[in-house]
């Protein structure tokens, strides 16, 4: 490499690396004011908190072409119908409930954390909860005693009882809900979820 | 110059602060090593501390223990060079001594709350004395806080004895570089109980630290270390780190995209995130030339053996680890399948070490000759077998995991995401199966493998030069 060259010199480097930078970092912040717009609660790709008020499906959408949260019917989430400002209290409950009990050291969460227990993303919509009648009262049962009630499908592997209260539980239910309704671009794939009433599939 | 012996005046005062990191970082990279084996076991049987150690608490101490020690090995790395660089004393050593013990107690005191409380109630109190409950970034806030005090005083002693004395292409990089590194953590000290809000911003730290700022911080030390152990060129390892820089950050900001395919952001980051990301490794690929370039520009020639395996240990790390590794599952396409699984702990493994741990310990290398009086350390130094079989079993020990883990990545990625639609019942479908278990074992072993490597190691940085008599070979 020799200074004689322009496309070798350090100046010329230089300033490609200051204008590299400079322009990447306003392309992301221009980008991070449109993200951070379309994913407040509300908006048609992170629901509102009070969509826990309704029954959610996660469907293949052929047009979109991956699957897709759907929005139901009204199925108020232990059979109270909330406010907005009443299901976020809940929603945020159980959020600062999954990051106090250090839920994401064992599963992940939109598919980020650790990888010792199962993915959080669609949790509320798994088969695991046998049917709709029963699914609230199994996950809070299994919330408030993990060790008790495992679901480890013939592994050995348990949650570890963390202390969750009756209340937390509940809130971790409703964060858990108001989760699956995000739109996650088709994230997880081909997701077989819980039968539903008013799903046609069933 | 009394040679052989350790002995602080042969260093400058910012070399003897650095020595500090230097130490407490080897003790964090123990402890990373030994909960990580914790945890390892803990997949193989799961009973083993239930209840009272799990999986979560000895997890985040093995990932934290990590960031901690590189940063301290960063940080030390800075205060070693930066009287050499500048050409003048550090300004604040008072300070930087109060910055260290402020930041070692405070990592003390987190660890072990960590150990001995876990937990809490759902509250904001825990998230501001327990733990934040966010991956890398589960130090409770006060120690947010007290993170962001001690960056600060860093940062005010490194940039204003640049300013004092002269500046170069190296810290001028490395200057900028640190204020991006310490602003971005700002992006993580906040609540929401918006999940794909808090994801946005968590990777904002998460990314831009490793997957820019990091590298862009190591190719600094890099550039530095090849001047040093080499006696490379300034001039040609300068415009290589330029180059960097423009590659870097023209890949890695943009890049942030791959984290953004999943967590309910808009559809336009499958393109951007892919396209970017898939370019990550390009920088990586300039470094291994020039590392390999100024290497083989030198004969090979250089005064310390030992650092220049481990830099060129992170040259090749960095680009399979961060970019071959990273590359296999950044496009959605694929990412979809493979997105929070052993994928990424096979990856996350080979990167943090190839291209964080490896150049941490090259600088290990270097201080521990100048505190020994610039003593000879080669190939047929007194004991070498102890720096080679260290250097062998550590690399050895980590790519044995990391395809251990890729495996189970495969075996899990196939049943539980391909056949069974990541459903808990697939979950747990794929890591009974066969060779799901299989790699966990193979992962266990090479663990026990980077176990004796990092022994071998403690030792050697002990001892290294201990018994010679020669001088430094001149470059």
């Amino acid at each position: 490499m020799s200074n004689s060259t322009w496309w070798a010199s350090e100046s010329f480097w230089r300033k490609t690396a200051i204008w590299v930078t400079a322009f990447m970092l306003v392309v992301l912040i221009l980008l991070t004011f449109d993200t951070v717009k379309k994913i407040t609660a509300g908006h048609s790709k992170v629901p509102a908190y009070s969509v826990i008020n309704n029954r959610i499906y996660y469907k293949y959408d052929k047009e979109e072409e991956h699957y897709m949260p759907i929005i139901g019917a009204e199925a108020p989430l232990f059979g109270k119908k909330l406010t907005e400002q009443e299901a976020m209290d809940l929603v945020s409950l159980g959020k600062m409930t999954t990051q106090a009990k250090n839920c994401m050291n064992c599963h992940t969460l939109l598919g980020n954390g650790a990888y010792y227990a199962p993915d959080l993303t669609k949790a509320w919509l798994d088969q695991g909860w046998a049917a709709e009648s029963v699914r609230e009262d199994l996950m809070i049962k299994f919330l408030m005693n993990p060790d008790k009630n495992p679901r480890g499908y013939g592994s050995k592997r348990k949650m570890p009882n963390l202390g969750i209260t009756e209340e937390e539980a509940r809130g971790v239910v409703a964060f858990l809900k108001w989760m699956s309704s995000i739109d996650t671009n088709g994230f997880p794939n081909k997701f077989r979820s819980i039968p539903q009433e008013g799903d046609n599939d069933y | 110059m009394t040679i052989n012996k350790f002995n602080s005046a042969n260093l400058n005062p910012g070399q003897k602060v650095a020595v500090k990191y230097f130490i407490a970082a080897m003790l964090l990279f123990v402890a990373q090593i030994v909960f990580g084996l914790i945890a390892g076991a803990q997949y193989l049987m799961p009973e083993l501390f239930y209840n009272v150690l799990d999986f979560s608490v000895v997890r985040m101490v093995h990932i934290n223990a990590m960031i901690i020690w590189m940063l301290f090995g960063f940080m030390g790395a800075i205060y070693w060079l930066v009287e050499d660089e500048s050409g003048r004393p550090l300004v604040g050593v008072f300070l930087a001594n109060l910055a260290f013990w402020l930041f070692s107690i405070a990592v003390t005191i987190v660890v072990l709350v960590y150990l001995f409380i876990q937990i809490g109630p759902g509250t904001q109190e825990t998230l501001w004395l327990i733990n934040e409950g966010r991956e890398y970034i589960e130090a409770p806030r006060w120690a947010d806080i007290g993170i962001v005090i001690c960056v600060l005083i860093f940062f005010y002693n490194i940039a204003a004895t640049f300013m004092k004395g002269k500046w170069s292409g190296i810290s001028g990089v490395l200057v900028l570089d640190l204020v991006a590194l310490a602003g971005l953590y700002l992006a993580g000290m906040w609540y929401t109980p918006n999940i794909s809000m808090d994801q946005y911003w968590w990777w904002w730290v998460i990314h831009m630290w490793v997957e820019a700022t990091w590298e862009v911080l190591v190719g600094c030390i890099m550039a530095w270390g090849l001047i040093k152990v080499l006696g490379a060129k300034r001039t040609v390892v300068t415009t290589w780190l330029y180059i960097e820089v423009a590659l870097m950050f023209g890949s890695g900001i943009l890049g942030i995209g791959h984290h953004y395919f999943w967590i309910g952001t808009p559809e336009y980051w499958l393109s951007i995130g892919g396209f970017f990301s898939a370019l990550e490794p390009v920088p990586l690929v300039g470094m291994v030339v020039h590392a390999v370039y100024d290497s083989g520009k030198h004969d090979f020639k250089n005064n310390n053996h030992p650092a220049m395996a481990w830099l060129i240990a992170h040259a090749f790390g960095n680009f399979f680890g961060a970019g071959v590794f990273g590359f296999m599952h950044t496009l959605p396409q694929i990412n979809l399948y493979t997105h929070g699984t052993q994928w990424s702990a096979s990856h996350g493994h080979f990167a943090f070490f190839g291209a964080y741990a490896t150049i941490c310990i090259a600088v290990f290398y270097i201080a521990v000759q100048k505190w020994r009086g610039d003593v000879y350390m080669s190939g047929d130094t007194k004991g070498a077998w102890r720096w080679k079989w260290s250097c062998i079993l550590l690399n050895l020990g980590v790519v044995g995991m990391t395809m251990a883990l890729l495996v189970s990545g495969y075996d899990q990625t196939f049943i539980e995401r391909a056949q069974e639609g990541a459903t808990w019942g697939g979950y747990f479908k794929a890591q009974l199966s066969t060779w799901f278990q299989q790699g966990m074992w193979w992962r266990q072993v090479f663990g026990y493998v980077t176990a004796a490597g990092i022994v071998l190691l403690v030792w050697d940085l002990l001892t290294i030069g201990k018994h010679e008599t020669k001088e430094i070979v001149e470059v």
